[in-house]
């Protein structure tokens, strides 16, 4: 979705130089998941507020519905019944969805000018009229978040709502969160808010709670306040390192580095040679035989 | 409701939504408030994240409001009378009550009649024939000076402080382990956290809704619960209180306006047939104080009574005819739903109009209900959906396998609109009655439920002006002064509710000066007369609309105090009180208990109670005067002992569901009579629809998810989307024992039919030691049917038993008994 009232940091497979006249704030959405219900109302506001309507599905034995992200389910809960101590159940329910990363790994796998972008907001939007439907971002995706559309073949995933956050207002999905577990703000001012209930649930006897922000991938514009910050694996799979895949590092900056090299020392070569052997003359009996 | 009036005066919840900010620690149990009412919710997420406040979650499965609490209890489903008793228990074992609060405020010190006993299980009075009790026992000793009796030092054996606690000395931490499955040490560690709230700055809210409603005794139940706050002088206090969560957007508006077949508008009740004489009524309603300088507000309930007839009947409702006192139906026997399609079933009913319900879905025990139905010869479903019962005689497959060759019914639909459709008010639970304007046109056909209600009427009438016919009084006179006769507004509704001056009204104190003009609105009930000059259409909503105008329709959200109490958003039932029994916030000198939290008080220098909310008191009343807090009970005070208000006996006592693991109940092994409740209506038909733990051996409870609600939002592809297909739900133990795994279908038995779906196995349904024995928990989520978007299912109340409480006739819809296979 391009919107050209919020300045664009970087563009996938384009080297100009992005705007920097206008001071934009960093935002980011804290989702806190101590307070997190499950209630999906995240869902369907994503789902009325982008036009979108999945399939109705089947139950696999579950709570999760729709079953997983797709390219039209852009967010869904993810419900883990898990004991991290003996005895001690918890059902840990995350909303999972893009990240928007610093740093993102589907970003620098596109091929496709334009058809990633990152706004200087942190915002990572994907444009789907230039994408060309290659999947290389599944790949390039830390968390796996991405999905091919069977219907264009074009790939979906949160916009974090980048057409209301241009406007000034908040994503769909915290507005309709009823127990304020998505927040939506600066980064800086929910880093601090996080720290204040990670000491609420220190105090109620959870040592490890703590935020989610990794640095593998230059922190994330979409944090967790997690009860179990030294296990993050326990909430449906949750990534403890995060980074850019090393297939994507070694193709867009190694390949793309040495290729560089190559492409340029011929075009060095070509130059020497010219300059040391001059033109390339074709004599008469030459062209004949062609 | 038929449980918190007995106890505090009024059946409804007693604090609000917003309110519970204010809680110390929230105790969930009965109910799952973040799964049925996650926005409400909200409020216990500001508690915790404010006021460090703690959340208790007791259930048999780790629900959704679990998830995010503190501590978690499982217990059996239908058991909660044990568990709450064993909390009475553990608090007057213990000392851990507010003394002061127990002492001025609650019938600690009133003496019970010596004939009132408790033997094996049964109150004095029982009737096994009848089951029922003959209620002369359970009441007060009388002085001769018609109050009641009392002993302020607490010590005689008669006085309910004694007799309480002997009643609950039985409920120890083991037998309610024995009872609710609970370990002992979850159960105690709830009790200590609970105990925390006895002292005057720290208090509990109770969070319940149909959890504890849909038993057998599920009454009792909350009334038991009723009881833990009261020791704990959690009641009239901020971030206190019984809050009734209501399961329906508007279903405490049905109440307060008398949609139920016993009562009238604003909780006036209909007659008996033995009351054919209307002073008589009225003196049986129309409570004298029971101690001195008590207000016992129903004294004025002939006031409330004549404008209601007033405002029904017009000039026709005279002082020499007893207000039309004789038109109003008596009743032999209340008719409640069980009751209606008993009667359906047995041939007696021939026509029915189902307006706003599903009982198809609904209603307990399908094969009944359906087989209810095929006997009508017509049936009108006012519905803005195809609903499961418009279409019952349809064949749906396996999910509704009837023939439609054999049901003679005709079913009339007319569409009806939703409630975006319309303007309105809804009453929420916590008594606000808010105003709300319509969205968008209906489509199609639809109408309106008063145009289709007024549609009928102006025809009936017709026919009896026409035919005439008997007894036509009623109907013809029954006041229609609508500007649409054919379409009444919401508005011209609303202010009938609210009520106004039939006649100008002087005013005493300046003669030739009129208070009230002909035709003007109210302020509020303190103006209704029983002197037929003035109407009211419900009492309780007097003012709601009032020559200020439509108070329902306020949105100013100020909190000058900073305590919740929005005074200017929307009107509040009664008088736009926030917090009711508000009086027992303070102490007997009027100071708050909690200075913190100061709700009201008493200003010696004004002489008045103010403060944050309106006093749900006299205001001008000093403390010295000592009126109680409790104004609607003509003691003044709140009721351990419920007298003769409960169908069952006066304190709570532990019966098994009428389908229960256990052959006999733990506290009366040897009285077969005191196993289920010996005073709920049981048809005779139905005794045998009822299965036994060898061929049902697992306990089944039924319940609602977030995703949808009831038989509607099925229909509705968003929620469609969400909540698919319907499940039940099973505790790893069963499922290893059954070979099954998450996903597989499996068949859900009782003696009333059978439901297959798929099962969800899950960590949050464990298994519980009952009695020595290992009792397995099913889950059955209520939402699917035969039409709409989603997956099509079967109707889960195939399974429920058609038995209810004892004193609501709410349908045992949480706990019965059922077998498992995998298919």
């Amino acid at each position: 979705m391009a919107l050209q009232s919020l300045d664009i940091k970087r563009r996938s497979a384009t080297t100009t130089p992005s705007p920097r006249v206008r001071a934009t704030l960093e935002i980011a959405k804290l989702i806190d998941l101590s307070k997190c219900i499950g209630c999906k109302a995240c869902q369907v506001a994503c789902m009325e507020w982008n036009d979108l309507r999945d399939v109705v599905g089947t139950n696999k034995g579950v709570y999760d519905n729709p079953a997983d992200l797709s390219a039209r389910s852009w967010t869904v809960m993810r419900y883990a019944e898990v004991e991290p101590a003996p005895g001690r159940l918890e059902w840990l329910i995350r909303k999972d969805g893009c990240m928007h990363c610093s740093d993102p790994g589907c970003l620098k796998s596109c091929p496709a000018p334009g058809a990633i972008i990152q706004y200087n907001n942190g915002i990572v939007d994907f444009h789907q009229e230039a994408c060309v439907g290659c999947g290389y971002c599944i790949i390039g995706c830390p968390f796996n978040i991405p999905r091919l559309s069977a219907t264009d073949n074009k790939a979906y995933k949160c916009t974090l709502c980048s057409d209301r956050v241009a406007v000034g207002r908040e994503p769909a999905c915290a507005k309709a969160c009823p127990t304020g577990a998505i927040l939506f703000g600066s980064k800086e001012d929910l880093l601090e808010h996080s720290g204040g209930r990670i000491a609420d649930l220190k105090e109620r006897g959870y040592r490890n709670a703590g935020l989610y922000n990794p640095s593998g991938v230059g922190g994330t514009h979409v944090m967790y306040v997690l009860h179990h910050a030294d296990r993050p694996e326990l909430y449906s799979g949750l990534p403890r390192d995060p980074g850019i895949s090393p297939l994507v590092v070694l193709w867009k900056e190694i390949a793309k580095t040495v290729m560089g090299i190559g492409l340029g020392a011929a075009i060095v070569g070509g130059i020497v040679h010219f300059l040391t052997q001059g033109p390339n003359e074709i004599n008469e009996e030459e062209e004949e035989t062609l | 409701m038929a449980s918190l009036a007995p106890t505090f005066g009024r059946g409804a919840m007693t604090n609000h939504w917003v309110d519970i900010k204010n809680a110390d620690l929230v105790l969930i149990m009965g109910g799952n408030a973040a799964e049925a009412h996650p926005c409400g919710f909200k409020w216990v997420t500001e508690a915790k994240a404010h006021r460090k406040a703690k959340l208790i979650v007791v259930d048999p499965r780790f629900t959704r409001s679990a998830a995010v609490s503190d501590i978690y209890a499982p217990l059996r489903a239908g058991t909660d009378i044990a568990f709450l008793g064993g909390v009475i228990n553990y608090l007057l074992s213990n000392d851990k009550i507010q003394h002061e609060y127990v002492k001025n405020y609650t019938d600690f010190s009133f003496l019970v009649k010596d004939e009132f006993t408790f033997n094996n299980g049964l109150f004095s009075g029982y009737s096994p024939e009848k089951r029922s009790y003959a209620k002369t026992s359970w009441g007060y000793q009388l002085g001769s000076d018609g109050y009641v009796v009392t002993d302020p030092t607490l010590k005689h054996p008669r006085c309910v402080y004694q007799l309480l606690k002997k009643h609950y000395s039985r409920y120890t931490p083991d037998m309610v382990s024995t009872i609710c499955g609970t370990p002992k040490e979850d159960f105690l560690r709830v009790c200590e956290t609970i105990a925390e709230t006895a002292v005057p700055n720290k208090t509990m809210t109770i969070m319940y809704a149909l959890g504890w409603t849909q038993h057998s005794q599920g009454s009792q139940m909350i009334r038991t619960g009723a009881m833990v706050q009261l020791l704990l002088g959690n009641i009239g206090v901020p971030g206190g209180g019984m809050n009734a969560l209501r399961g329906h957007s508007n279903i405490q508006g049905l109440t307060d306006l008398g949609l139920l077949s016993n009562l009238l508008p604003g909780y006036l009740t209909l007659p008996g047939d033995n009351e054919q004489d209307y002073q008589n009524y009225l003196q049986a309603r129309a409570f004298r104080p029971l101690r001195p300088g008590q207000m016992s507000y129903w004294q004025n309930y002939g006031k409330f009574f004549v404008s209601l007839m007033k405002s029904w009947y017009g000039a026709a409702a005279t002082r020499e005819n007893d207000w039309c006192y004789d038109w109003l139906p008596k009743l032999d026997k209340g008719y409640d739903i069980l009751q209606v399609f008993e009667n359906m079933h047995k041939g007696t009913v021939n026509g029915y109009i189902c307006q706003g319900f599903n009982p198809l879905a609904s209603a307990p025990c399908k094969v009944k209900v359906a087989g209810a139905m095929a006997r009508l010869k017509f049936m009108v479903v006012i519905d803005p959906l195809a609903t499961e019962t418009s279409e019952f005689w349809q064949n749906h497959g396996e999910y509704n396998d009837v023939d439609p060759a054999t049901i003679q019914t005709e079913v009339f639909r007319l569409p009806s609109t939703c409630f975006a459709e319309e303007d309105g008010s809804l009453v929420n639970s916590g008594r606000w009655l808010q105003w709300h304007w319509k969205a968008a046109d209906p489509p199609g056909e639809a109408k309106s439920d008063q145009a289709i209600m007024a549609g009928i009427f102006l025809k009936l009438r017709e026919l009896y002006q026409q035919d005439g016919g008997a007894f036509p009084d009623p109907i013809l006179n029954l006041t229609w002064n609508y500007r649409q006769p054919e379409s009444p507004s919401p508005e011209e509704l609303a202010r009938e509710f609210s009520g106004n001056a039939v006649t100008d009204i002087a005013d005493p104190k300046e003669p030739g000066k009129n208070l009230f003009k002909v035709g003007q609105q109210l302020n509020g009930f303190a103006e209704l007369r029983d002197d037929g000059s003035t109407a009211c259409g419900c009492w309780l909503y007097s003012g709601a609309w009032s020559e200020k105008g439509n108070l329902m329709a306020r949105r100013d959200n100020a909190d000058p105090y900073g305590i919740g109490q929005t005074l200017n958003w929307a009107f509040s039932w009664p008088a736009n009180r926030r917090i009711l029994y508000n009086r027992a916030s303070c102490d007997t000198s009027g100071k708050p208990f909690d200075p913190k939290r100061t709700l009201i008080y008493w200003n010696p220098v004004t002489g008045t109670w103010s403060g944050a909310d309106v006093p749900d008191f006299n205001i001008l009343s000093a403390p010295e005067n000592g009126m109680g807090p409790f104004i609607m009970n003509p003691e003044g005070v709140a009721r351990f002992f419920a007298v003769d208000k409960m169908a069952e006996g006066p304190f709570p006592e532990h019966y098994e569901p009428f389908e229960s693991p256990l052959d006999v109940n733990p506290l009366h092994p040897q009285n077969s009579t005191a196993r289920a409740n010996p005073a709920a209506r049981v048809f005779t038909d139905d005794w045998e629809s009822f299965g036994t733990a060898d061929q049902f051996p697992h306990v089944c409870t039924t319940y609602r998810l977030t995703e949808h609600f009831h038989f509607w939002t099925k229909h509705a592809a968003l929620d469609a989307i969400l909540q698919p297909e319907q499940f039940v739900e099973i505790g790893e133990e069963l499922a290893r024992e059954l070979d099954v795994k998450a996903g597989d279908s499996v068949r859900v038995r009782s003696k009333r039919g059978f439901i297959v779906a798929a099962a969800v196995v899950t960590k949050r349904i464990r298994p519980l030691q009952i009695a020595g024995k290992t009792v397995h928990t099913v889950g059955v989520p209520i939402h699917w049917g035969f039409l709409g978007l989603t997956k099509n299912g079967y109707i889960t109340n195939t399974l429920t038993p058609f038995v209810g409480d004892a004193n609501t006739q709410t349908p045992e819809f949480k706990s019965f008994l059922v077998a498992i296979e995998k298919v």
